[in-house]
């Protein structure tokens, strides 16, 4: 354990270590990455404005607080893509993995961990110049505040393992990109990144349930923006938990077979 | 002594799709797929004692980096069995990976952004060095590279040869036993190579390593290894020292002498392969050398003759002309 916890902590520091190489780039990253959720934000205040200052329970100080809390969330779910383990098996950087005693995974889970602590960094006044525009109505309570913390970091490992699922698909084909649209398009939907879930009809809403997607976006904010009872909160938890465990155990499984089809391409 | 390394009969086959080339050929691919099996390696036995450093030859292509691979863990046999220290290297157990290093000539494991003192201590957390050894190792090589003026570089400012001798120093701060080296010295030039061959001649000493290299360069091969595996095809062809090699594939050897009068007819002596002014370098079968030295002292008037094995690098280039369809 105490192996782990160093390496993690060695990983994380070479990771913002190499963030701090680029600090301009990572700020027009950051910034194009929030051009989304700012679009969602302005389309649905002005919705709410016109329909007399609420839709399906949301003021526009209601959006803001949800898609600022959005932008957060969208930081800490970025993992390795599907992408990167095509890339990284062409490429030859997998064989350099697979010969270090320990799981590529955990390699992947530190490295991105560390990115987010610059990112998070980066992130504050971004947060801060949106609240002042947008005025979100935010008032969490200690216990929100302390759930919305795992609860960011459990999405993070639920979207690193699922996109890993995906990503062990290059293992039979080197085209994986197919598979991750369609991820991605189901992650739009389900997840609450395109719209707040409550807003969705209640088939979709009932549907999110046995996905991944909801633990990963929406879950997350709707601890944070006081929609949640303590009951809920403490079942959602649970849910990401559970999807933690069940996407491990699979993962595992897979990952027994894909390592004997690794024909080490390329390297 | 129990074998560092040990393969019996370990193959590796892949089935890889072909077809023509054109659109009809490709919709026909759709239906129906044709798929060409190749035997990258084919049943190679080979023991190596600890210590040994080994010279694994071939052709590109011959099935080298895929028995490297194989012995590393990266690919599993097709059939077959290989053993290092003891281990079955496709089960890739973490004490097995935590023993030994494999370093591709073409491959950096180093961040390219950050000097590679910080990717030293990644890999001293990888592999769970005491903090201690961490330090004397990395000290000791960089002293023996001559590394300490680059150490603060970021990787990505430093030449092929410095980042070359950079991810060495990274693949064995955690001192494997057992050295798979694929091409390490591959683009660099003489005094980089020469460099990184009395590292590895030094590292095999301190720690008796077992060393398992390939190269084109013979000077590495010469230099470093007393044994010799040559594979081609996928199939071991020959497995002994260097100057067996010549015997068994060489059948010439090379008289050199100068001549007063240049301008005589040599070719019934054998054939001439370089002439340098009155200096003359030909190439006769092996079993005629004697009669051959004798004509020459007798019947010319000859000066500094001399006699010698034909280059090694001409020993290998016969070996790997040898036709697929005569390696069993």
């Amino acid at each position: 354990m105490k192996r782990y916890l160093n390496y993690y902590l060695s990983m994380m520091r070479l990771s913002v270590l190499e963030q701090w190489q680029y600090p301009l780039a990572n700020y027009f990253y950051m910034i194009g990455m929030i051009a989304e959720p700012v679009i969602y934000m302005v389309v649905w205040s002005t919705v709410a404005e016109e329909q007399g200052g609420m839709v399906g329970g949301y003021t526009p100080g209601a959006f803001a607080a949800y898609y600022i809390v959005w932008t957060l969330v969208r930081q800490m779910n970025i993992a390795f893509t599907p992408y990167g383990w095509e890339r990284r098996i062409r490429n030859g950087r997998l064989s350099m993995s697979l010969l270090r005693p320990m799981h590529p995974l955990h390699e992947d889970i530190a490295f991105f961990a560390g990115w987010k602590v610059v990112m998070i960094i980066s992130w504050l006044p971004i947060a801060l110049i949106l609240s002042l525009i947008f005025k979100p109505e935010l008032n969490p309570t200690l216990l929100e505040v302390i759930v919305f913390f795992f609860a960011i970091w459990m999405t993070y490992l639920i979207r690193t393992l699922t996109l890993s699922l995906i990503g062990m698909v290059t293992f039979w084909t080197t085209r994986v990109s197919a598979l991750f649209e369609l991820y991605f398009a189901l992650e739009l939907i389900l997840s609450g990144r395109l719209v707040p879930l409550a807003l969705m009809p209640e088939w979709a809403q009932q549907l999110a349930w046995f996905f991944p997607f909801r633990w990963t976006f929406g879950f997350p904010i709707e601890t944070l923006i006081g929609q949640m009872t303590t009951q809920e909160l403490l079942i959602g938890l649970g849910m990401q938990l559970a999807w933690i465990i069940f996407c491990a155990v699979v993962l595992n499984i897979v990952w027994k077979f894909a390592i004997q089809r690794f024909s080490a391409v390329g390297g | 002594m129990t074998s560092a390394i040990s393969l019996q009969k370990l193959s590796k086959h892949y089935q890889v799709p072909e077809r023509e080339a054109g659109l009809k050929a490709a919709a026909k691919g759709l239906l129906k797929r044709h798929y060409k099996l190749i035997k990258a390696v084919d049943e190679i036995s080979f023991e190596i004692q600890p210590g040994e450093v080994v010279g694994f030859l071939g052709p590109n292509g011959a099935g080298k980096t895929t028995t490297l691979k194989m012995l590393s863990g990266l690919l599993h046999p097709t059939s077959g069995f290989a053993s290092v220290l003891g281990f079955e290297p496709a089960r890739r157990s973490h004490d097995f990976l935590r023993q030994i290093t494999l370093v591709m000539g073409n491959r950096n494991q180093l961040s390219w952004d950050l000097p590679a003192l910080d990717s030293f201590d990644l890999q001293r957390a990888i592999y769970n060095i005491p903090n201690e050894e961490f330090k004397k190792t990395r000290d000791e090589f960089i002293e023996l590279l001559e590394l300490k003026d680059l150490v603060q570089k970021p990787v990505r400012n430093l030449s092929l040869g410095e980042r070359m001798k950079m991810e060495i120093v990274g693949a064995l701060l955690h001192r494997p036993k057992i050295l798979f080296l694929d091409e390490p010295t591959l683009g660099l030039d003489i005094t980089m190579q020469k460099r990184i061959r009395a590292f590895v001649a030094e590292y095999n000493k301190r720690y008796g390593a077992t060393v398992l290299l390939t190269s084109h360069y013979m000077a590495d091969v010469e230099a470093l290894c007393k044994r010799i595996i040559v594979i081609h095809h996928g199939k071991l062809l020959f497995d002994g020292n260097l100057s067996q090699l010549a015997d068994k594939f060489s059948a010439f050897k090379t008289i050199g002498f100068t001549l007063d009068n240049p301008t005589a007819d040599l070719s019934q002596f054998g054939e001439i392969v370089s002439t340098d002014g009155s200096r003359i370098v030909m190439r006769v079968p092996k079993e005629k050398t004697s009669a051959v030295t004798s004509s020459l002292l007798n019947d010319l008037a000859v000066d500094d003759l001399t006699v010698e094995a034909t280059p090694i690098e001409d020993v290998i280039e016969s070996v790997f002309a040898v036709k697929k369809e005569a390696v069993v």
